[in-house]
């Protein structure tokens, strides 16, 4: 353990822990825009910036190591004076159409600018163009709206190991974009929006829907593969309208493409809600009860096993069953039906 | 004839822009035409390609050698060259009035030269001349005779300090790396030079390689590292074509690679070319781009001299510090550290430019007065007009203005008024430069060199840009000096790297030795050193015009009348204020105010 001095705190933090961890620990705050404890500390939003004794002058305590008797002062009018800068001069390129943005409410940046009261602003110039066209089908990319806190770009590299998007430019007309500043042409993921402090990324089926602090949340599980990510449902008017998911569930709140904005198929009139039996020979399928079905299913099994077998019947189930569903599946066929065809897209 | 004959053509960059090529080649047919008449001048003629002797202002210089006795020509064209060997190399009868004059002593018998002291003289692009000035004795006696502690020792001993722009002292900084457990190490040279008006370490590469691969194999050896790299600018392509014919000489030499001078340890260096990104001087952003990451700097601690390239104990040495190296090893600590003051030891070579009479590369103690600098060796200023300041350290360095003229030159002095040494540019401003102007152009470039990564510098930079621009264009408000040092010192105090850190020292310091030019640019509205075009009135006397013309001919919106051969008018309400009018003018009948 390290002990050190926080705002006249005495804090014990563990080793290897950077000043931003001793102090969260302790329940201090400190303003960041580019740090997420998921991913490599960046030091580029420079709005953590703390004094520690000995040293010349501010340094960023999402990348400085804690030390034994270290003193740090998290906040004082210069400190104070250099954030609010920093936020001022990053809404000074910023289009500050909160009214119409998906991420208000959310906002880090929003948050910000509330805290230092800007509302004014000395430093009014040139802000970035930029078109907001990309025809990729999932994310919306507004890059107007863009931090650079390079989030995006690194849990694209560091957590899906794909690095589909990255910096690009120099100075003011910095930029992060796919390679050659075409549409975006990954996996969509959806890290980078999940990630996103701002409404920079989003999703494009999310446009003009609730805001998430206008849904309901409900913790489920995700039913695309037995991974069994944590989701966050959230409802408005009894209708998904987006999927998050918490970083401090056992998926660190990561998800993929399907889990994220494959969730349309909830609502869709096209979904089966009952089991459809075809009860005549080229005759169509027609819906009935679980009771009907299930003895059909039952008696048709028992009856191809008693004429030709228990290796005339095989079983074929799905990896996006849990591992207890898939068990009993396979208990089935074995001990129930007596044969070995028994299979899954995921293999027994 | 007696003895032998060599002419020494100037073959730094400087010079080969000045047509140095066709000098040479001129001197080549001249000795071959010559030949047929007199064959013993062609054969006892030897043509020695020699590196840049810093003055280049002379361009193109040649030295040539009858028996010993050597002249010195300057400004040297092709056509120059039959008179040259007719009168002097048969005649034997030197032409006085194209030797070079007082001036170029003056200016070489002030400097001291250690860095320099070889280039002018050998040819970069042979080891053998190399040799011949004691080259490679300084790797052999530390790698046969000492150990790699008392290397760190020597150089700690020594004084030297970085000379890249930081001036941390080199020896401290190597025993700190070669402290780490590690199973690899490397020794990163940093070529990057990328200072506007900075050609020192190009200099250095193109005029005398291999005193920078000997460096790095001394430094190599010191710390424990077993591979090398040179980070060199891409725009240096002679630098990097005689780098490459150095680094292969050294190792057919055994120099580099296994068991350097029959011992056991190994080096061996290889040559990373940068693509022009100034931040990638800056250490951490050097090593992201070594790793094939794009330059962008990162938060120290760690410093790399713990983990650096590829997590790896790393010493990033600039090129003249690594030049260094050699000499100190040769002469001992005690040697170098009589040069200089007593915080900064040795010499700096300094990129002399701007408005002085001879610009060039030069090389002087640490402690030298600004004076002797500007007055002795530059020669004064261009055109006898005042002095006014004096921009050191590069884009991010300071203005230093005329009451500091006595001050000495080394890291403690420039950095008490408020600039830095950085790598050692100095470009020399006098009364026609706009204070206000001078520091947009710095911040110009430091913007569009910022790497993007940190708000300050990113966003910072640009609305400082922004508000010396309108302040430039006549719309600058109350308050914008005030804003612009509230700004400067937090892009300043908030940056992530040395980049965003020191950019605003031109702002900074202009605003605090030139206020008033700030002060007459918003509330007057006036430029007081006639460059903001957009706060001068143009107009034409007409007693000096000739009505030629001219002017009305150069004007782009037709804001000039009058009749051919009588005085011409500008109508103000039509001026764009671009100026054409002025530089087209032979007479000196358009005036500005």
């Amino acid at each position: 353990m390290i002990n050190l001095t926080i705002d006249d705190k005495k804090i014990e933090a563990p080793d290897g822990a950077t000043v931003l961890e001793a102090a969260r620990l302790a329940r201090i705050d400190i303003p960041t825009l580019c740090h997420d404890p998921r991913m490599k500390p960046f030091g580029a939003c420079r709005l953590c910036i703390v004094e520690i004794g000995g040293l010349p002058r501010p340094v960023t305590s999402c990348t400085t190591p804690a030390t034994e008797g270290m003193v740090v002062v998290t906040t004082n009018s210069k400190l104070e004076r250099l954030r609010k800068t920093t936020v001022e001069l990053l809404l000074s390129d910023h289009p500050n159409d909160c009214m119409v943005c998906i991420q208000a409410g959310q906002c880090s940046l929003q948050e910000l600018a509330y805290r230092y009261g800007l509302r004014e602003n000395r430093f009014k110039g040139a802000v970035r163009q930029h078109n907001r066209v990309d025809n990729n089908p999932f994310i919306m990319r507004e890059q107007d709206k863009c931090v650079l806190c390079g989030l995006c770009v690194r849990v694209c590299d560091e957590v899906e190991g794909v690095a589909a998007i990255g910096f690009a430019n120099r100075g003011f007309e910095s930029d992060i974009c796919p390679p050659f500043k075409k549409d975006l042409d990954c996996e969509f993921c959806g890290q980078c929006v999940a990630v996103c402090p701002t409404g920079a990324l989003s999703g494009k089926m999310w446009a003009g829907q609730p805001r998430l602090e206008q849904t309901r949340s409900t913790e489920t599980t995700c039913t695309y593969c037995g991974c069994g990510c944590n989701l966050t449902l959230h409802t408005h008017a009894d209708k998904v309208v987006r999927v998050t998911s918490r970083p401090d569930n056992h998926n660190r709140g990561w998800l993929c493409v399907k889990g994220r904005f494959g969730y349309e198929f909830i609502a869709s009139p096209e979904r089966l809600t009952t089991p459809l039996i075809r009860r005549q020979k080229g005759g169509p399928l027609e819906p009935a009860g679980w009771d009907e079905t299930l003895d059909l299913v039952a008696s048709r099994l028992t009856a191809i096993r008693d004429q030709h077998g228990a290796d005339a019947v095989a079983g074929l189930a799905s990896a996006r069953c849990t591992n207890e569903e898939n068990y009993l599946f396979q208990k089935m066929f074995r001990a129930g039906i007596g044969t070995n065809n028994v299979d899954h897209c995921a293999r027994y | 004839m007696n003895g032998e004959i060599i002419v020494n053509v100037c073959m730094g960059t400087g010079g080969i822009a000045a047509g140095a090529e066709m000098v040479m080649k001129a001197f080549e047919e001249e000795f071959a035409s010559a030949g047929v008449e007199n064959a013993t001048v062609q054969s006892r003629c030897k043509l020695h390609k020699v590196g840049c002797r810093g003055f280049c202002a002379k361009d193109v210089l040649v030295d040539i050698s009858v028996g010993g006795e050597v002249s010195t020509y300057q400004f040297i064209q092709p056509e120059m060259v039959k008179r040259l060997v007719k009168e002097h190399v048969i005649g034997q009868k030197p032409i006085k009035e194209w030797m070079a004059g007082e001036d170029y002593h003056v200016f070489h018998d002030n400097q001291t030269k250690i860095i320099l002291h070889d280039l002018g003289k050998i040819n970069p692009e042979s080891i053998d001349d190399y040799l011949s000035v004691d080259g490679y004795t300084a790797a052999r006696k530390a790698l046969t005779t000492m150990t790699p502690e008392e290397v760190i020792v020597t150089v700690k001993n020594s004084g030297l300090r970085g000379r890249g722009g930081g001036g941390f002292p080199t020896g401290l900084k190597w025993s700190l790396c070669a402290a780490n457990e590690a199973d690899q190490r490397y020794v990163i040279c940093n070529a990057d030079e990328g200072d506007p008006g900075a050609f020192m370490d190009r200099s250095v590469v193109e005029g005398n390689p291999h005193a920078v691969v000997e460096g790095m194999i001394i430094t190599a050896y010191a710390i424990g590292a077993t591979l090398g790299y040179v980070y060199i600018r891409a725009e240096y392509p002679l630098a990097v074509h005689r780098l490459r014919i150095a680094l292969d000489q050294a190792r057919e030499k055994g120099f580099l690679g296994k068991n350097l001078f029959g011992g056991t340890f190994d080096f061996d260096i290889k040559i990373k070319l940068g693509a022009g990104a100034f931040v990638c001087g800056e250490e951490t952003a050097l090593i992201a781009s070594i790793e094939g990451e794009r330059g962008m700097p990162r938060a120290k601690p760690p410093f790399p001299a713990n983990k650096g390239l590829w997590g790896k104990p790393t010493i990033i040495n600039n090129v003249e510090t690594l030049a260094n190296v050699p000499p100190i090893i040769s002469k001992g600590a005690e040697w170098f550290a009589s040069y200089g003051s007593e915080k900064s030891k040795g010499t700096k070579v300094i990129a002399l430019t701007g408005k002085i009479r001879n610009t060039g590369l030069i090389e002087i103690p640490m402690g030298m007065p600004l004076n002797d600098i500007i007055f002795k060796i530059g020669g004064g200023i261009e055109g006898d007009k005042l002095f006014k300041a004096v921009q050191t350290g590069g884009p991010s360095g300071g203005c230093i203005p005329q009451q500091y003229i006595d001050l000495p030159v080394d890291y403690e002095g420039l950095k008490s008024v408020g600039s830095m040494m950085g790598s050692g540019g100095m470009v020399v401003l006098d009364e026609t430069d706009c204070m206000v102007n001078i520091a947009k152009f710095f911040l110009t470039f430091t913007q569009e060199e910022s790497c993007g990564k940190c708000v300050p510098c990113r966003i910072g930079t640009k609305r400082l840009l922004e508000i010396l621009t309108r302040i430039t264009e006549g719309n600058g408000r109350k308050g914008d000096i005030e804003l612009l040092q509230e700004l400067a010192e937090d892009v300043r105090d908030s940056s992530l790297c040395g980049l965003g850190m020191s950019a605003p020292n031109p702002v900074i310091s202009t605003i605090k030795y030139f206020r008033h030019e700030y002060e007459a640019h918003i509330n007057q509205k006036k430029c007081p050193a006639k460059v903001c075009n957009k706060l001068l009135t143009f107009f034409i006397r007409p007693d000096q015009c000739v009505g030629c013309g001219m002017c009305a001919k150069a004007c782009s919106v037709k804001a000039i009348s009058g009749e051919l051969k009588q005085p011409h008018a500008i109508d103000n309400s039509l001026c764009i204020k671009c100026g054409s009018c002025y530089d087209v003018c032979k007479f000196n009948a358009v005036i500005k105010d």
